[in-house]
């Protein structure tokens, strides 16, 4: 009998929303458990780390990393699977990029600490108590992991061989990308297992966004009636489509949503938010410096829009060190 | 990178800091009056490295922000004036990208003074010495960019 693929699924910091694409299989999941052997999966099955620790290297065909690397502890755990497993798959936007918890690289561990524990309106905590690598509990000595410096993506501690992009994935990607991995089908190691273009090339709006495309103010979501057939850009409405990779089955444009980068960039850009950055200013149609000003006070937070699924991953990785302004 | 490892050549001030300015010049002005300070011999600080490029409207967001990431102090846009671009509209795109980028560096923590976007024809050669000295001025005296580990 020929032996079945041994596969790993792994958490890392995230959501939970990846770990809900498996389940989104729904009917198929009991088809692909069937075809591979589930070695290691702790949100679904009671395994141990020791049992990983037990198999050999390169034992596992492929294991599935989804969440950011926030602590010394998925660090460790992904280079223990990275050791065992023949392929690594980075599961999701927050292990490809470093997702919406990747924008904690916009404050120090301390500010963070701070903010969660002590200054947040809705904390009450007069003991002062906040996460100690190592406190006392009834006489027992308990241990967290520490926190890392800052957020990083998979890639940023493992060799990382396939990437299945989005917030989280749709069912649809992970099916496709289980059966490459079982089928032995893959491309070339480092592809984004999904469309290659951009959105705004795949959009069921496409055919509503103008040649000419210009703005004076960007409208925000909160105070605005969004047609829901039209290009969000040609409403003044910012939709990251164009610096964005497809493949999303449009979820958020057909619930009238822009799109907010879940994907990452397409193939060819390596910094979202850069590009970004070029084609919103570009859609300004003033040259006059003062409404160039006023277009762009129209968008409150822009790093943290542009970047809101990829800072971890940018050029600059997050704020500078000891600054304050901005 | 070329520009990287000039930058890390500048020579470090014994007590002082020495700014590290990396400068985009188009080739049709600014990169020219460059050129006309050059032949007529004017000094200018030699913290500034100099990339051309052939219009402004080329530098995109992620050049300058790969210099502030590589080792950059501050950064320098210089096209043609407003009006006189060799490619109609290309300094126009720049003016509105970098003051779009220069909120975004401030919310990474670099200080909006750090980016300089400005226009020097062909022939101000003395504009352009004027231009980068006060730049580097204004570096020196905001010190060196800390980055995150």
């Amino acid at each position: 009998m020929r032996v079945k693929p041994k596969m790993a699924f792994y958490w890392c910091s995230g959501c939970g929303g990846c770990e809900e694409s498996i389940l989104d299989l729904a009917g198929s999941l009991a088809d692909l458990l069937a075809r591979i052997d589930v070695v290691f999966w702790p949100v679904a099955f009671d395994y141990d780390y020791a049992d990983l620790e037990r198999l050999a290297d390169g034992e596992i065909l492929a294991s599935f990393i989804n969440g950011a690397i926030r602590t010394e502890d998925h660090a460790e755990k992904a280079r223990l699977l990275r050791r065992k497993s023949r392929y690594v798959v980075s599961h999701g936007a927050c292990a490809q990029t470093g997702g919406v918890v990747g924008l904690g690289n916009f404050f120090t561990t301390e500010e963070i600490v701070a903010r969660l524990y002590r200054e947040s309106p809705t904390v009450a905590n007069p003991a002062g108590i906040v996460p100690r690598e190592t406190s006392i509990d009834g006489g027992h000595e308990l241990h967290l992991p520490p926190l890392c410096p800052s957020v990083k993506p998979l890639n940023g501690v493992i060799d990382v061989d396939y990437y299945v992009p989005g917030c989280p994935p749709t069912p649809e990607l992970m099916q496709a990308a289980l059966t490459l991995v079982i089928e032995g089908m893959l491309p070339a190691k480092g592809s984004v297992l999904a469309e290659k273009r951009s959105l705004c090339d795949t959009c069921a709006r496409r055919d509503s966004k103008p040649e000419k495309l210009t703005v004076a103010r960007f409208r925000r979501l909160t105070d605005t009636a969004i047609d829901p057939a039209t290009c969000f850009l040609a409403q003044e409405i910012i939709c990251l489509g164009p610096a964005t990779r497809g493949g999303c089955r449009d979820r958020c444009i057909g619930a009238n949503m822009p799109c907010r980068g879940c994907f990452g960039p397409p193939d060819g850009v390596t910094d979202q938010g850069a590009r970004a950055i070029s084609f919103i200013a570009s859609l300004i149609g003033s040259n006059d410096p003062a409404e160039i000003a006023h277009a762009i006070g129209t968008i409150p937070d822009p790093a943290g829009l542009f970047y809101r699924y990829t800072l971890a991953a940018s050029t600059l990785r997050g704020r500078a060190q000891g600054r304050t302004d901005g | 990178m070329r520009e990287k490892e000039k930058a890390k050549k500048t020579p470090k001030a014994v007590d002082g800091f020495e700014p590290r300015i990396i400068c985009f010049l188009c080739n049709w002005c600014s990169y020219s009056a460059a050129d006309a300070a050059g032949r007529a011999q004017k000094a200018y600080p030699a913290n500034v490295s100099v990339i051309k490029v052939m219009c402004s409207g080329r530098v995109d967001p992620q050049f300058i922000m790969k210099a502030f990431h590589d080792g950059a102090d501050g950064v320098m846009v210089l096209g043609c004036h407003p009006g006189d671009c060799h490619y109609k509209k290309g300094n126009y795109q720049t003016q509105k990208r970098v003051l779009l980028l220069k909120k975004v560096l401030g919310q990474f923590g670099i200080e909006q003074e750090r980016m300089e976007l400005d226009w020097v024809s062909a022939t101000e050669g003395d504009r352009f010495v004027e231009t980068v000295t006060r730049m580097v001025e204004r570096v020196r005296q905001l010190g060196p960019l800390e980055r995150r580990a």
